[in-house]
């Protein structure tokens, strides 16, 4: 292929390496594709049928996710024709379960029958839970869409809450594959697939089980994914809207690896937490630990007061006692033991500007190297 | 780490989490990896799914990454350094070995050569249990590797001989050609979040950050010039394991802990705390009231990760930024501030104003840090070592040549572990994690979701042993090493082999370190964590 290989898209040329898709293209030049079911990493799938564009010359509209760029394409991302075909997948997509955000139907300015049934299944008073972080609903907006003009499904699978982490609510499923395409080919902990056929088709485990007797082992990639409310962190659901949430970018406490994580934040709460998906190492990857395992932070047994114990009991002291009190008994035996008499562990677990001063601590003021950390253990 | 320094010059992974995607064979050894960094783990599985990679996997315990393995050997308890001089000798014996790499970038190939010369396949067979045809056809494979990566853990350090271990693999790696280059090297995995970090920055009783050693004069005239003090000392002090032991005889009379939990992470912890009880001062920094903190005399209440500025530097040497989310409860304190007002009460002033302050203080004195800076990490970590700001880090360590020169093969002899099995103690014990929990489980512990999939610790074993030993799935049992005993249920389980059983060393009140021997590497002083012998009776 020449240096010159180039497609034209609204328009505007583009150049594009072999192998690109439309999508691809569209993406690094910044031209907006709606898509529901494209997961970065992972094989195009096709399934959502919302990232389809207009070439000049096909029969029909392709899905850019899967068409490979080739040269002198012509392309239009937003003609009559794609909006059409778009606002079509939208409402069917919008009619096949609980998606009982406003946009289904609230011209009346009360909540409708199917809204309030939905949240009697829910056992909630709020709309959807993805209310306000839901690309459906952002799409549905945008072509201005509702999922009246077609029958709903009947027959919905029932919610699985048996996990402590996980809440899959088939209810709200699209089928988009995302969850599937993140479990097996980002996690690659296989534990989840399409099952069954046609209408009755949905996401299961090796013989639709609860994920907590399956191969799951939580580290919630899927609800990283998914577009929509089908899986939802069961601690968080209905705590929070984005909008009341403040996220802080950090790294992840536990183990070496240094995954980058959002806190988002509530009320000086953690909430939930989330991979950073534009950063390495982890590029939005996470455990269990690091995506569930966050309510140390907030636990009733931290350490909120200097101790001092007398006579085998603990008691409350003050910064200025307990700090005299040390300062006083280190002085005393560095200069009545000696220095090497007083050891110093540090941590792995604290930062290296914290490891920096206790070692500068130990070396400049107690005068020894009698400092070490937890590695060898 | 001590292993990797005297082969190559520096104790650290040689290369990066993202470059493992490269690699058209792993070798991972002693290293859970899919419960312990589950999310490095998903690079290796990838590989392997989608780049045809092959994964060699040796561990005793039937882990969950054997399941995307080629190959799965078996090795007995401590067998290590056999297993892996076999593969050498394999190596060399059918010619395989990158004869570029070992003539222009190592020393001392002639003496590995002797000394592999009689690990043959058969010899080693009856050490290690591994069937030679499997130790020929890894050795193969590994050779056959453009880019071989390895991969290990405490797996392989926590041995009396970890340090033989780890020089075992970097002769490995050498002898093939494995290093400087993308895709490959030797890579030990960091348990912690900071272990990394916690050695740059010289939490360790012989170097200044970044490794200078407290012997040098040079370096010591250094730090004594920028923190402004004299008389500080020359002579290294003494190791977490030497310290602990020090305090029993009253060589000790204070330490000063901050953010660790000895009384559950220590070998032989009946010991470890009668040590600790005879001290004077006891001090324990901590977010919580640890095992080891009810035994201080003070304690001090600090912050978690999510409550503080600052960096942690993971596993791959990349220095990366942690920041305030929310404000800390009560009265804790950053960890920094409580030891400066300890040092300013002490007649040393130590002010900042803020972490960042300190680690431009850092930069100063270490030369692998230099170039890093707050603002050059705002998005993304650095790998050091970077010297200074125009630098761009350096993710793939040892390329065109070592820090030392030439890479240094060691020539290592087979030594079996310390402690044996025998007719009262016929089992032999290894501890590790589970995907759930982590370390002391001081913060895992707090989840319950994470409590309800892994709630109390487990003794898993053979189907086989639990029957030789009467022991039925599901009951609590005890067991019993030659210095403490506990309490666990029993997991009859596929990931046991037959004489070795697995207890995870998360839980404080059945601590599987009131097992463990405390017998060290005499080099690096870890203790043998995965290696004693234990009998378990209903």
């Amino acid at each position: 292929m020449s240096d010159s290989s180039s497609i034209t898209i609204n328009g505007n040329k583009f150049s594009f390496d072999s192998g690109e898709t439309l999508l691809d293209v569209a993406v690094r030049n910044h031209i907006d594709i709606p898509t529901l079911c494209h997961l970065k990493g992972a094989t195009p799938t096709g399934a959502c049928r919302v990232c389809v564009v207009e070439v000049e010359g096909a029969k029909s509209l392709v899905e850019s996710c899967a068409t490979p760029a080739s040269n002198d394409m012509i392309i239009q991302t937003e003609s009559p024709k794609v909006i059409a075909s778009r606002k079509m997948t939208l409402q069917l997509l919008l009619s096949s379960g609980n998606h009982n955000c406003a946009i289904r139907g609230s011209d009346s300015g009360d909540w409708t029958d199917f809204q309030i049934r939905v949240q009697q299944e829910d056992g909630s008073t709020d709309l959807c839970p993805a209310w306000g972080d839901c690309r459906l609903q952002d799409l549905a907006y945008r072509y201005q869409v509702s999922g009246d003009h077609y029958p709903g499904d009947e027959d919905l699978s029932p919610m699985e809450r048996v996990n402590p982490f996980i809440i899959r609510d088939f209810s709200r499923c699209i089928l988009c594959g995302k969850c599937v395409a993140a479990c097996n080919e980002i996690q690659v902990n296989e534990a989840i697939d399409f099952g069954y056929r046609g209408a009755s088709t949905k996401i299961i485990t090796a013989g639709d089980r609860p994920l907590k007797d399956s191969d799951c082992v939580f580290c919630g990639e899927c609800i990283q994914v998914c577009p929509v409310a089908a899986l939802v962190e069961k601690d968080a659901r209905y705590d929070a809207r984005p909008w009341d949430l403040k996220k802080v970018k950090t790294t992840c406490t536990y183990c070496g690896v240094g995954c980058q994580i959002l806190l988002h934040v509530k009320d000086n709460r953690v909430i939930k937490v989330t991979g950073v998906e534009d950063a390495e190492p982890n590029f939005g990857s996470l455990c269990v630990k690091g995506r569930f395992g966050f309510h140390f932070i907030h636990s009733p047994e931290r350490l909120t007061s200097p101790l001092i114990k007398e006579n085998g009991e603990f008691r409350e002291a003050s910064w200025e006692e307990a700090i005299g009190l040390v300062a006083e008994k280190l002085t005393h035996i560095r200069d009545s033991s000696g220095p090497d008499s007083i050891g110093v562990l540090t941590s792995a677990r604290i930062s290296n500007e914290e490891n920096y001063i206790a070692q500068k601590f130990t070396r400049a003021v107690l005068k020894t190297n009698n400092i070490d950390h937890c590695a060898r253990l | 780490m001590a292993g990797l320094a005297a082969a190559f010059g520096s104790g650290a992974m040689t290369n990066t989490i993202g470059d493992i995607a490269e690699a058209d064979v792993f070798l991972a050894t002693g290293t859970n990896t899919t419960e312990n960094h589950p999310v490095l783990s998903s690079f290796v599985k990838r590989a392997v799914k989608f780049n045809n990679a092959k994964l060699i996997v040796v561990d005793p315990r039937r882990i969950k990454l054997t399941e995307h393995a080629e190959m799965f050997l078996r090795p007995n308890l401590g067998t290590d350094v056999a297993w892996i001089n076999s593969l050498m000798h394999v190596i060399i014996k059918e010619d395989l070995y990158d004869k570029k790499f070992v003539d222009t970038r190592t020393n001392g190939f002639e003496e590995l050569k002797k000394i592999v010369e009689k690990f043959t396949p058969d010899f080693v067979e009856s050490i290690t249990g591994i069937l030679s045809e499997d130790i020929i056809a890894a050795a193969k494979m590994y050779a056959g590797a453009e880019k071989g990566c390895i991969l290990y853990c405490m797996g392989i350090t926590q041995h009396t001989t970890g340090t033989d271990n780890v020089k075992s693999l970097a002769n490995l790696a050498m002898l093939c050609g494995n290093l400087g280059i993308r895709g490959g090297g030797v890579n030990p995995l960091r348990g912690q979040n900071n272990v990394q970090g916690a050695c740059d920055m010289s939490g360790l009783p012989n170097v200044f950050t970044g490794y200078q050693p407290v012997t040098n004069k040079d370096f010591l005239k250094k730090h004594e010039e920028k923190w402004g003090v004299t008389g500080m000392s020359d002579q290294p002090g003494l190791t977490v394991t030497a310290m602990v032991p020090k305090a029993h005889d009253g060589e000790i009379k204070a330490i000063y802990i901050i953010g660790e939990n000895p009384l559950v992470s220590d070998p032989d912890l009946n010991h470890a705390e009668e040590c600790l009880s005879r001290l004077d001062l006891l001090v324990v920094q901590d977010i919580f009231l640890t095992e080891t903190a009810k035994m201080a005399d003070v304690v001090f209440p600090s912050v978690c990760f999510a409550e503080k500025d600052g960096t942690f530097s993971n596993t791959e040497r990349r220095v990366q930024r942690i920041r305030k989310a929310v404000e800390p409860p009560g009265e804790a304190k950053d960890d920094w501030w409580i030891t400066c007002e300890i040092a300013k009460r002490m007649g040393y002033d130590m002010t900042y104003e803020n972490a960042e302050e300190i680690f431009k203080e850092i930069s100063e004195l270490t030369p692998s840090y230099g170039g890093i800076n707050y603002p050059r990490i705002e998005h993304e970590g650095i790998h050091w070592p970077c010297p200074d700001e125009n630098h761009p880090g350096t993710p793939i360590l040892h390329i065109g040549q070592f820090p030392i020169g030439k890479g240094n093969f060691h020539a290592i002899d087979y030594i079996p572990p310390a402690e044996k099995t025998d007719d009262e103690y016929p089992l032999y014990l290894t501890t590790g994690r589970v995907i759930y929990h982590y370390h002391t489980g001081t913060m895992t512990r707090k989840t319950a979701g994470l409590n309800e999939r892994s709630p109390e610790s487990f003794v898993e074993i053979s189907s086989d042993d639990a029957a030789a030993y009467n022991l039925e799935d599901g009951t609590i049992v005890n067991i019993a090493s030659r210095r403490g005993r506990i309490k666990a249920r029993v997991a009859v389980s596929e990931k046991a082999v037959n004489g070795t059983v697995f207890i995870p060393f998360h839980f404080a009140e059945a601590a599987a370190n009131k097992l463990t021997n405390a017998a060290l590497d005499p080099v690096s002083s870890i203790p043998e964590y995965k290696v004693c012998a234990v009998k378990v009776e209903s």
